[in-house]
């Protein structure tokens, strides 16, 4: 018998990866490619729509060579990709208009500002679950609206097509021009500030109120259901799965029932706890978010605590400070000391984002004395993105009333055992690293797989889910205590340091 | 017997004229100062910053002796480096296998674990990185020690015997070592303690050189056939990870 495979396909922020996972949820073979990132502006940061697209006609055949495998082998397709990047494409050219703005873009952030003051984050948070924030996509469109000429015209004729990556991808490998399906999922969907959080379809006073016509927007479907066959490069094949990569990553996870999160440590990183079919609002500074929508069953929502600056603090102590010269050797340098010597450093480098929300931080290094060594900075590193993780934790069970029993971790940051050791003191719960580390993709795959049959239902995943690692708490509480005050006071230290004309001089020089 | 290598030659004046001044130096001055082209001055110097004997400043393009020349006589690889890069292919020897995969350095006259993943079957396991093991006894060790990558101080009491099976005479240790640098992997069956067994390969770096280990360990009975050897298609399964490993640190020929 011909063994058969799900694919994923992960549109990441830095690259495209094309995975093919087996029954037992196995990965076995993996192709990927990088696409360019284009910073035109201070703040701004976009992709080539076209260039992603030619990556995974790519990865695609070069995926299945890896196994000799062929399309009839392929039982579904699953996408997960990077949330909130943007792209508008001509419908009847297929080309994208302009570039793709990428999440991480903050152009919108006068706008965004203003709509913080009026009508306020309330007004947003009641409809769609989520406050103005440069991340979001409807910001973007309106931008665009506003600086590309015609185009809100073009737009209201209903010339011209709006979609994060996984529309994009899905329409190109359904036909594009010719007959390409234009639909979107609830996790994507919902974190445009388009869609109404408990109805989950476009929120005709959101709309209106950004100016976004409905021919413009995709239809959305489930994030696991049969949506169409591709057309192009696996002829015939189902496209069984939209995700947003971290809603994939808690899928991959098997982070099934209420109360069980995960958090995938990269250059920032995003802890995700299952609320379950309740959609919980949050009071403490979370996003209220879709977890996932399989076929008709109830939504299932999550909610979201985005730490901005982690595996990019690392980053910054190896590229602008020079400490180090790769990343995992933070690891080694912060083992040279046996604690943090007294210092806190808090990366606010662009405000302070879960559970605080103020733009107008900025980091801070406290406690130095003349005692203080490299190692100990190395160490305050580390302990910044554990104690990050705390405060959002404490959120989530506020919020949630749930109560954290263990974190699944994932991504870059899970290799330096001294920081999952950190994690699972200063939290007090078990962190436990699953045995396959890629759970983006396997969370797209999962939910394909689920769509067309290919695995019979979610039990059956989470029996394919197994402990590569696991980090028990080995910390005074006492210590734990004082240690999490100190981090708080450090906050409050970063707090306030921009002034408000501080952010209009920046941007009247360009920024 | 073969003459003197002239790139070798000319890359060891090159070092010594960087090591002799104070100040970096552009590549027309090395060229001119050593009576070399252009062109074979670059290629060398572009081959000794591969492999980290040599650094070029970003700005200016000059050259100056590399950081890794002042380490050669300590391992140039970083443990957590090592553990970061092998991360992805020991969770998948551990997946395909169904057993318990470590990563082992030198360290001290013993084997240092810096990476371990759990065996797939959801039984209680603990994480032993930062743990040690013996040379001799250990599949990880051994095959350490038969590629030079450690070497063993035996105590004056002779080695230890963990088991009956543990080779403690040092000739049989050294016929055992040199079948495995023949082989190209290394076994140890009820050495370490009675009812288990290991597998390793040699994880290679820039060059060929071995940096580290990486082996499956776990009941006898699963890891060998019913006379006590290693069962081939596991050995095949530690040997591809191995050399996945050793590509992804730069070895180009494993
Ligand atoms: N051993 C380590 N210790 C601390 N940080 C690390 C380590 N290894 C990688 N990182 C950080 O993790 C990030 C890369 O993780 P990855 O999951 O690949 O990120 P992303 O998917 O966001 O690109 C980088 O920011 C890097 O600094």
């Amino acid at each position: 018998m011909v063994e058969r495979y799900v694919m994923s396909i992960d549109q990441g922020t830095t690259s495209t990866r094309c995975i093919l996972f087996d029954h037992r949820g196995r990965l076995v073979s993996v192709a990927q490619r990088e696409h360019r990132q284009y910073f035109p502006r201070p703040g701004w940061v976009e992709h080539d729509a076209m260039e992603i697209w030619r990556n995974v006609q790519r990865i695609v055949p070069e995926a299945l060579a890896g196994v000799g495998a062929d399309a009839a082998q392929i039982a579904a397709i699953g996408i997960a990709n990077q949330r909130e990047t943007t792209v508008l494409w001509d419908r009847r050219t297929g080309t994208p208009l302009g570039r793709a703005i990428v999440w991480q873009d903050t152009r919108t952030a006068p706008l965004v500002d203003a709509l913080r003051d009026r009508p306020g984050d309330e007004f947003f948070l009641d409809r769609c679950g989520l406050p103005p924030s440069t991340y979001f996509s409807a910001p973007r469109i309106r931008w665009l609206f506003d600086h590309v000429e015609d185009l809100e015209k073009r737009a209201r004729n209903g010339e011209v097509l709006f979609g994060t990556m996984e529309s994009w991808l899905i329409w190109n490998l359904t036909g594009g021009v010719d007959g390409g399906l234009h639909i979107s999922d609830p996790t994507n969907a919902s974190r445009t500030m388009l869609v109404n959080i408990r109805t989950l379809t476009w929120d005709p006073e959101l709309l209106d109120f950004f100016g976004v016509p409905r021919p413009l927007l995709p239809e959305i479907r489930s994030s696991a259901e049969s949506y169409g066959e591709a057309r192009a490069l696996l002829p015939g094949v189902r496209i069984g799965a939209a995700l947003g990569d971290q809603q994939a990553a808690l899928f991959g996870q098997t982070c099934f029932s209420p109360g069980e999160a995960k958090c995938t440590y990269g250059t920032g990183s995003f802890l995700l706890m299952n609320t379950g079919t309740d959609l919980v609002h949050s009071r403490n500074g979370l996003l209220t978010t879709v977890a996932y929508k399989i076929f008709n069953q109830p939504t299932v929502y999550a909610l979201e605590g985005p730490m901005a600056v982690t595996g990019s603090l690392v980053q910054w102590f190896r590229d602008r400070l020079g400490l180090i010269s790769t990343a995992p050797e933070i690891e080694t340098l912060a083992r040279t000391v046996e604690d943090n010597g007294g210092c806190y450093i808090v990366p606010a480098f662009s405000g302070l984002f879960a559970p605080y929300w103020r733009s107008d931080a900025r980091g801070v290094i406290v406690g130095l004395t003349s005692y203080i060594t490299k190692g100990h900075l190395a160490r305050a590193v580390l302990e910044a993105t554990a104690w990050q993780t705390r405060e959002v934790v404490d959120a989530v069970n506020a919020d949630s009333g749930l109560t954290l029993k263990q974190l699944r971790v994932d991504g870059g940051m899970t290799s330096d055992n001294l920081l999952m050791q950190m994690l699972a003191d200063v939290l007090d719960v078990p962190v436990v690293r699953p045995l396959v580390a890629e759970t983006v993709s396997l969370g797209a795959a999962y939910a394909a797989g689920l769509a067309v049959g290919y695995w019979p239902d979610m039990e059956v995943l989470r029996r394919n889910w197994y402990r590569a690692g696991q980090w028990l708490p080995d910390m005074d509480p006492e210590r734990r205590a004082y240690e999490y005050e100190s981090w708080k006071r450090a906050v409050e230290r970063s707090l306030g340091w921009i002034r408000p004309d501080d952010a209009a001089r920046a941007r009247r020089s360009g920024q | 017997m073969a003459g003197p290598v002239q790139s070798i030659e000319r890359a060891a004046a090159i070092l010594r004229l960087l090591a002799a001044g104070s100040r970096r130096l552009g590549l027309g001055e090395i060229a001119s100062s050593l009576g070399l082209a252009k062109g074979t001055a670059h290629g060398i110097l572009r081959t000794l910053q591969g492999v980290g004997f040599v650094e070029q400043d970003e700005t200016t393009g000059k050259y100056q002796l590399g950081a890794a020349l002042l380490h050669l006589g300590t391992s140039y690889l970083d443990v957590n480096e090592l553990r970061s890069r092998s991360l992805n292919w020991a969770d998948a020897l551990a997946a395909r296998s169904g057993e318990a995969v470590r990563l082992g350095t030198p360290l001290e006259g013993q084997v240092l674990v810096v990476h371990h993943v759990f065996r797939p079957d959801d039984t209680l396991q603990t994480l032993d990185v930062g743990t040690l093991l013996p040379l001799h006894a250990s599949s990880l060790g051994k095959v350490l020690l038969a590629f030079g990558t450690a070497t063993l101080d035996p105590p004056e009491e002779g080695l230890r015997a963990y088991t009956r099976h543990t080779l403690v005479d040092p000739g049989e240790l050294n016929r055992a070592l040199a079948e495995i640098r023949e082989l190209g992997w290394g076994a140890e069956v009820q050495e370490m303690s009675m009812g288990d067994a290991g597998i390793a390969a040699p994880i290679r770096g820039h060059g060929g050189l071995v940096v580290g280990a990486i082996g499956l360990s776990g009941r006898v009975e699963r890891i060998c056939d019913h006379r006590g050897r290693p069962l081939p298609a596991l050995v095949a399964l530690v040997r591809d990870a191995a050399r996945a490993i050793s590509r992804e640190l730069g070895a180009t020929r494993w």
